[in-house]
């Protein structure tokens, strides 16, 4: 176990699941290709990347205690996981991602947008690898992290950059910021500031989406929604609270912990008293999976089956995404905690990298192709850029919109009236 | 209990009732009443007669109910049979005797509420008694009966109906996913209901104890009050939270705490309390189906009061204050419980020759200020009695508004008589001085008119 007392030296690493070194480990172990079914089942990642194929293993000592996943007979393993189209959209969708972010880092530093910003690069292939398997009306809940999830989930770029700059054609108007990204449109619900704050609200969409069925008796209504949350949240009481709840209730959402052993200067291990988050499943009865966040075909194929759960109705899947940010905390991070030799381990590692490697190999695309989609991402954020520089600022009239959408709750100023007809609240300068 | 509108007249030098009738909870054992047979009394021996009943306030058979003979009304004034309620409300529009025109006026300059208009003056209909926790139950079963998407969320509140029975038998009714049993966690629950709220549902979220949200003030104040203004007005947030709070009968310190003070600076959200079996069916119904979220404070002692309400469909408006009590000589502004220690007191105020003006705000957040003003323009003095601490309540945030708004029109500085700023003792009698006593109102309204 590590200590408290020092910072974990990456190399001393003694969890497997946790430490990287473990996973070039060739496994010799037969395959049993089923599909997640309990506790410890864990996608281990083999040495040669030239087939990605899913071996499981289990390691024996905890056993799931979910019995909804039934067991699919062995099949032949598939020599491709996904379509040329498939592929592409894995793609420019990472890129997208990792563009965008390097293009807020750029805008943060020339001083267009102010405060907290968090961005996403190296964890892409989480929001990829789910968001892209989600319909417009699954939901997805993220945390402050969120501008790769939002690009994910369809909300344009130049709705996200608008709302970074705090202009009012943001998608929440200016009125969020990088922190609080919501789209009705697309079923975003939140960014949220506080950690663990925005997983209750997920189990409420979720909760929605089975009472839709249940008591609505709207028979199609199959809506799962994604919280998105870090290893720092793991310790959070809402996290076990929620945990407890959905799998009470087999609530068609799945947990995915984006476990980028960081939480700002915290090292996962010197916080957790058992840092193996995806066994805190089962002790609440969901099944409890562990993924190489870095690799987005692993975590689409398992992604694929917590979801297809969810929409059967057979409830909660807590997923694990080992993964790793590649930038700071915060643009505010001078990050030199971390151990450099762990940060080279995980560039290596790049999700996109990989991905393109396994494009290419596969004869599903080729260089030109995927610079193409480059070339392409860059145009549209540059539109993205200049789009959120033209737009206007919120003008003061907006100050006092959106406080309550009935803003009669705003009460009976002294003249009798509704305080929300006098014509100052449309100025915004009335003093609420 | 009662609802009251009483004019009296003093110069006349006899008590002249309003020719609204009162459904009083008189009480026909004579011991009970008091030498003033006037209608509030019993309800102050009630008051000390629950403390001597029972101990828990959640049990609903105590005190109240078990003794049916309590509540027979008297017929002593001129009570007309088969009349509906005794109440003339801000919002109605109100058959008034032609002497109490003075009273129409205030009513008329309130603002009017479109709903419940006709309700509240048509006598055509009998009404029908019932206890304020079933009127509660009430309006939230009409609701769940119009709406499909209203759910009820909260700790023991389907198979066993709700510590305080608010929720009694709507399990059965309407289903065990429709009146969810939670379990102890607040803060997730709270903020799953928000959730639902803001994908469709019209959730009621209820804490057992108001003391107990207090665990769920990071979804409360985070969640419930911003969300709608960061995400930019899309997402609506129509969340109604409530439960008892305020001092009971010797429950102990965190089992008697007033959370309207803590929640009151959140901005996003609306705070109202009930005091009376009408406006709590009343404005339940309107913050069930009011968009924004509402918190609708109930407090543990006023369950068992019994009214007779309309048969009809009517609601409360959120924003506005209940005229009590129609007056000149001063304004008492209170809510909940400490309405009935002001009308208790009132009493004696009324016998000494005072005439108070009493008006129970209901809502805390924002607070009627057309309302409240009027009053102040009329008596020039004003008393808050609130059941809030001392320090940052209700009270505290009144006087700053009143202050602000009317200054010019004060003669007296604006008192206010809150609790006392410490944790409630669980000995009776420190009990009963941590809150504000009538003979403190009486007091206070003696010195405010020197």
């Amino acid at each position: 176990m590590a200590t408290a007392f020092s910072a974990p030296k990456f190399a001393a690493q003694p969890f497997t699941t946790i430490s990287p070194t473990s996973q070039h480990k060739p496994l010799k172990i037969p395959t049993a290709a089923s599909p997640f079914l309990g506790s410890t089942r864990k996608l281990l990642r083999l040495s040669s990347s030239s087939q990605l194929n899913l071996r499981r293993r289990s390691s024996g000592s905890v056993f799931a205690v979910s019995d909804v996943v039934k067991e699919k007979k062995p099949t032949p393993i598939p020599s491709l996981l996904i379509t040329k189209e498939e592929g592409l959209e894995l793609y420019e969708d990472m890129v997208l991602g990792r563009s965008f972010e390097d293009m807020c880092a750029q805008m943060y530093y020339r001083g267009k947008m102010f405060g907290f910003v968090h961005l996403y690069n190296g964890q892409e292939a989480v929001s990829t690898g789910f968001i892209k398997l989600l319909k417009q009306q699954d939901s997805v809940v993220s945390t402050y992290r969120d501008h790769v999830h939002a690009l994910s989930k369809g909300v344009p770029a130049r709705a996200v950059m608008s709302e970074l700059f705090g202009k009012t054609t943001g998608c929440c108007r200016g009125q969020g910021g990088s922190m609080h990204m919501f789209s009705s449109e697309h079923n975003l619900i939140g960014g949220f500031a506080f950690i663990g704050e925005g997983i209750p609200v997920a189990t409420g969409a979720a909760f929605t989406s089975k009472y839709k069925r249940e008591v609505l008796k709207e028979a199609d209504c199959d809506h799962v929604t994604l919280a998105f949350f870090g290893d720092g949240t793991c310790n959070n009481g809402q996290f076990f609270e929620c945990l407890n709840m959905a799998a009470l209730w087999k609530l068609p959402i799945v947990f995915v912990v984006e476990n980028n052993l960081w939480a700002i200067g915290m090292s996962h291990l010197r916080a957790t008293s058992d840092p193996q988050i995806y066994k805190k499943g089962p002790a609440f009865g969901m099944p409890g999976v562990h993924v190489d966040g870095m690799d987005v075909l692993k975590v689409r194929e398992v992604a694929k089956e917590a979801i297809a759960r969810a929409r059967r109705g057979e409830g909660p899947t807590l997923v694990e995404c080992e993964t790793y940010r590649f930038r700071g905390h915060s643009l505010a991070d001078p990050d030199e905690l971390r151990d450099p030799t762990e940060k080279a381990h995980y560039a290596a590692r790049d999700p996109i990298t990989a991905l393109k490697k396994y494009l290419i190999e596969n004869n599903l695309s080729g260089e030109a192709e995927l610079k193409a989609i480059d070339k392409k991402i860059d145009e549209l954020l540059e539109d993205a850029v200049e789009f959120a520089d033209e737009s206007p600022l919120p003008p003061r009239s907006q100050l006092l919109e959106n406080v309550f959408a009935d803003p009669k709750g705003f009460g009976i100023g002294p003249d009798g009236r509704y305080r929300c007809e006098d014509p100052k609240f449309t100025q915004g300068t009335a003093h609420v | 209990m009662v609802l009251v509108l009483r004019n009296y007249k003093l110069r006349n030098s006899r008590l002249v009732p309003s020719p609204f009738p009162t459904t009083l909870t008189g009480c026909s054992k004579p011991q009970i009443l008091r030498p003033f047979s006037f209608q509030l009394s019993p309800m102050a021996a009630i008051f000390q007669g629950v403390g001597a009943a029972a101990a828990l306030p959640s049990s609903p058979s105590y005190s109240f109910d078990s003794n049916k003979s309590v509540f027979s009304p008297r017929r002593s004034f001129s009570v007309r049979k088969g009349a509906s309620f005794a109440v003339v409300r801000s919002d109605g529009t109100v058959n008034l005797n032609p002497k109490d025109r003075r009273a129409q006026l205030l009513i008329s300059n309130a603002v009017a509420t479109k709903a419940d208009s006709a309700a509240a003056s048509s006598s055509s209909k009998p009404g029908h008694e019932l206890l304020l926790f079933e009127a509660l139950l009430e309006g939230l079963e009409e609701e769940m009966e119009r709406d499909p998407h209203v759910c009820v969320m909260g700790e023991d509140v389907g198979h066993y109906g709700g510590s305080y029975k608010v929720t009694k038998g709507l399990a059965k009714k309407f289903g065990d996913l429709r009146v969810l049993d939670t379990p102890i966690a607040e803060n997730s629950f709270t903020g799953m209901g928000i959730g639902a709220a803001m994908t469709g549902l019209r959730p009621v979220v209820e804490g057992m104890n108001m003391g107990f949200l207090l665990l769920a003030f990071n979804q409360i104040s985070n969640n419930c009050g911003m969300l709608h203004y960061t995400s930019g007005g899309q997402f609506t947030i129509p969340i109604v939270i409530r439960g008892p709070g305020g001092v009971g009968r010797q429950l102990g310190a965190e089992h008697s705490q007033r959370l309207e003070s803590y929640f009151q600076s959140i901005p996003g959200i609306q705070m109202v309390a009930c005091s009376t079996p009408y406006n709590a069916k009343g404005l339940m119904k309107a913050a069930i189906r009011s968009e924004n979220p509402v918190i609708l404070f109930e407090h543990v002692l006023l369950y068992n009061l019994k009214e007779r309400i309309p048969d009809e469909d009517y609601i409360c408006n959120l924003e506005e204050a209940e005229m009590v009590r129609p007056g000149e000589h001063v304004t008492i502004l209170t809510y909940s419980r400490m309405r009935y220690h002001v009308m208790q007191a009132a009493k004696t105020l009324v016998n000494k020759g005072y005439d108070p003006e009493v008006i129970d705000i209901r809502s805390l957040k924002p607070f009627d200020l057309f309302t409240i003003g009027n009053s102040v323009k009329k008596t020039h003095r004003v008393l808050i009695v609130e059941e809030c601490m001392r320090t940052g309540g209700i009270g505290a945030s009144l006087t700053a508004a009143i202050t602000e708004n009317f200054n010019d029109y004060l003669d007296a500085p604006i008192m206010c008589l809150s609790s006392q700023d410490v944790p409630t003792p669980y000995a009776g009698t420190l009990e009963e001085v941590t809150v504000v006593q009538p003979a403190q109102i009486v007091t206070a309204v003696e010195q405010l008119c020197q």
